[in-house]
């Protein structure tokens, strides 16, 4: 049965990513005006009609402290504008706007992620996640974590290295259609399985190429995305939650965070024609379709994901985005974004995406 | 639609040069308990987080919502980062508002903190450059224009500067308990960005700034007074265009104006008792009540030269010390925001203006182009005729 918007319901009414470049020979904020007018052009609207304006970027990236400030150039400000900044991936600036809309004061707002990965080692960058007092000196990196957890998974029988070279593989020739992708193509796992270790039992190709992008998201609530769009795609369930930092203090094999921020997304009210999941790491795929709930039915990453293009903070909106296109095509008519932040998915967002009734 | 919030519980770290004997965790775990604690709840009442800082940079933690969560007991729960500059302490609060508004979150505990002593805020504020500026380096010329179209003498600066230090030695939270501070001691200091000499800029310090944030229908579960959330605004332009007016800012006046429309107020000078504006360098006290309408264009200065700003005024500003007198860069705005609650809550203690019932908070930040602000009363609707 499809869904029936009320009042105070939200839609997705627009959606533009740039690629994800390896390496943009620009400014970040190029890339938010190329995703901004685009959004505007599609929807016909022009800048002051948006009542709210929210972007997720992360300042270190840059080495720049305050480098979200010169993306608002790529936003528009003039007249002022109401606007925030979240330093966090787009997908949370989508959960803060969802809530705003719910006031009901305003009826449009625009959502940004963006990141340029490529002047940084962004494996430094993200080491210094890590609790500065007690886990970053020992050189615990997302990527030396990510290893623990798949050798916890697969000591857990919980997956094979085969099952997750099988992601790659998955993802790869999933990505041959997607033009926005950094790589791409056919490749066996057992020729995925011949390739060195890099943080065992993790390869090279099990980590996500990190990329330079942007996104952007336009949303309205009900009465305003019914005039402005043919086909708005309706955020019925959106929520995020955190567990915590200390690895030894979690299960790596599961991941709680994402089950309760799907059951709080509603995820297993209905058909999963879709999902899109904010994975770094190839074995990660396996621990979200367990936490999610998803089975054979579900099309995981059909645009490949992350694994094949991680523009580093728009990655967890282009989750998001690539679901609402499935079902503004028609493709889907009820799908799952995932966004994730932290080492090891410490924190995990969950949205639930519908088509609405006729 | 958006329903009423309230503030229901304040915490608040002693603000210092360095707090060497606490970690990033203790430092946020200090002002969140004492907030649980007048809120008369727990961590497990609390139903998200939000946190802000200014950047990452500071203290050379990326995403510190990943370390701080078990220390803010979030584990299992949303938490969610602001950072919005200069103005990000409002910014944050005013989020924490929109999650309760909203109607999803009944109960939410926002943290904001800045352990500057761990970094280097200067070589932060040139954007991540040495040999930079600096904020007092941007804001100067700014202030000399002011000076220049509105015929300010200079004492007034000085004025700022010592009215602050007094109010804050009234503030046991405050960094800057200066007891002999005088017009002379101010102007005799050295001098570091024309006209600004070093006793009117914002020290350096360590700290963090936690209220709760409750739904209407939670307010009676916390036994003191709330602080009702009547209305916020935030506005963002460019840093910088042909013809930008960086003194009296389009971004400023239209944030202003948005939330006195939003509350009802037409005499913001006769309807706000007090008010907690963002000051880190004295001028900015009559820069900003000019440039949030406070004042008539030109006459800011003259509300600080007869008095009025001051504790005992008819517009008393910054009667915690305000950011002259503290400066944790990330929590600056919230303590502005919490301290027009504590106002209109009557907690403010030996600063406490006699009847205050309606309160501003501001913060802003960037270029002087980021504005964040909010109103505040004792009463969920206050009289305004």
């Amino acid at each position: 049965m499809a869904f029936e918007p009320q009042e105070n319901d939200i839609a997705i009414i627009g959606v533009a990513q740039t690629a994800a470049h390896a390496r943009f020979d620009g400014p970040e904020v190029v890339m938010i005006m190329d995703c901004v007018n685009t959004l505007l052009g599609d929807a016909g609207i022009e800048r002051p009609d948006v009542g709210f304006t929210i972007a997720g970027s992360c300042d270190y990236l840059s080495g720049m402290p305050f480098a979200f400030v010169s993306n608002v150039d790529g936003m528009g400000a003039w007249p002022p504008v109401y606007e925030s900044h979240v330093e966090m991936d787009g997908a949370w600036a989508l959960f803060e706007a969802w809530l705003r809309l719910q006031m009901g004061d305003i009826d449009v707002a625009m959502v940004v992620g963006s990141g340029k990965s490529s002047p940084c080692n962004a494996r430094e960058v993200f080491h210094l996640q890590a609790d500065p007092y007690v886990v970053a000196p020992l050189g615990l990196d997302p990527d030396a974590l990510a290893g623990i957890q798949a050798r916890a998974l697969i000591d857990a029988g919980k997956a094979s290295e085969a099952d997750i070279a099988g992601v790659v593989a998955r993802s790869r020739a999933a990505a041959a259609s997607n033009p926005n992708a950094q790589v791409s193509g056919s490749v066996s796992v057992d020729s995925l399985l011949a390739e060195p270790y890099d943080m065992a039992p993790l390869r090279a190709h099990d980590v996500s190429p990190k990329a330079d992008g942007a996104a952007a998201i336009l949303i309205a609530r009900r009465d305003r995305a019914l005039e402005l769009s043919d086909n708005p795609v309706w955020i019925t369930g959106l929520d995020h939650r955190i567990e915590s930092h200390h690895a030894g203090l979690r299960d790596l094999t599961d991941s709680v965070s994402t089950r309760l921020a799907a059951a709080g997304a509603g995820v297993a009210d209905g058909p999963v024609d879709v999902a899109e999941l904010h994975i770094t790491h190839a074995h990660e795929e396996i621990i979200l379709r367990d936490a999610l709930g998803l089975d054979d039915s579900t099309a995981v990453n059909p645009s490949g994901g992350p694994l094949c293009g991680d523009p580093v903070m728009a990655t967890g909106l282009t989750r998001i985005i690539e679901v609402a296109r499935r079902i503004q095509s028609g493709e889907a008519s009820r799908g799952v974004g995932h966004a994730a932040s932290g080492a090891a998915l410490q924190q995990n967002l969950v949205v639930v995406l519908e088509e609405g009734g006729a | 639609m958006a329903r009423p919030c309230a503030v229901v519980g304040i915490g608040q770290t002693k603000y210092k040069r360095r707090r060497d004997e606490l970690s990033l965790d203790g430092l946020v775990r200090e002002a969140a308990l004492r907030a649980l604690e007048d809120a008369n709840i727990t961590f497990a009442d609390v139903d998200a987080f939000v946190i802000g800082k200014a950047p990452d940079a500071l203290e050379g933690v990326v995403m510190p919502e990943l370390s701080l969560a078990d220390a803010l007991g979030a584990v299992g729960k949303p938490i969610h980062r602001v950072h919005t500059a200069g103005s990000v302490g409002a910014s944050t609060a005013i989020s924490a508002a929109v999650l309760v508004e909203s109607g999803r979150y009944d109960t939410v505990l926002t943290v904001t903190y800045e352990k500057q002593s761990e970094g280097n805020a200067t070589w932060a504020l040139s954007g991540g450059r040495s040999g930079g500026q600096g904020a007092g380096g941007t804001f100067a010329p700014w202030i000399r224009e002011y000076i220049r179209r509105s015929n300010a003498p200079e004492h007034i600066g000085w004025q700022v500067a010592v009215k602050d230090r007094q109010n804050a030695l009234k503030n046991p939270y405050a960094h800057l308990h200066l007891d002999d501070i005088s017009i002379e001691k101010v102007k005799e200091s050295p001098m570091l960005w024309d006209p600004l000499h070093f006793l009117e800029s914002c020290p350096s310090s360590d700290g963090a700034a936690a209220m709760v944030i409750t739904s209407e229908d939670k307010v009676s579960r916390s036994p003191n007074k709330p602080a009702w959330v009547l209305g916020h605004a935030k506005r963002t332009e460019f840093s910088s265009f042909p013809g930008r007016d960086t003194i009296r800012i389009q971004a400023g006046m239209d944030c202003a104006q948005a939330l006195y429309d939003k509350v009802g107020i037409t005499n913001p000078r006769k309807q706000i008792d007090m008010a907690e504006l963002y000051v880190p360098f004295s001028w900015y006290e009559p820069m900003w009540l000019e440039g949030h309408l406070i004042a008539e264009e030109g006459e800011g200065w003259k509300m600080t030269d007869e008095g009025a700003t001051a504790l005992d005024g008819d517009f008393p500003v910054n009667c915690s010390g305000g950011v002259l007198s503290s400066n944790p860069i990330g929590a600056s705005g919230m303590i502005r925001c919490l301290e027009a609650a504590n106002q209109v809550r009557g907690t403010a203690g030996d600063y406490q203006v006699d009847g205050a019932k309606v309160a501003l908070g501001h913060a802003y930040g960037g270029a002087a182009q980021y504005f964040a602000m909010w109103i505040v009363s004792s009463e969920l609707q206050p009289d305004f005729s």
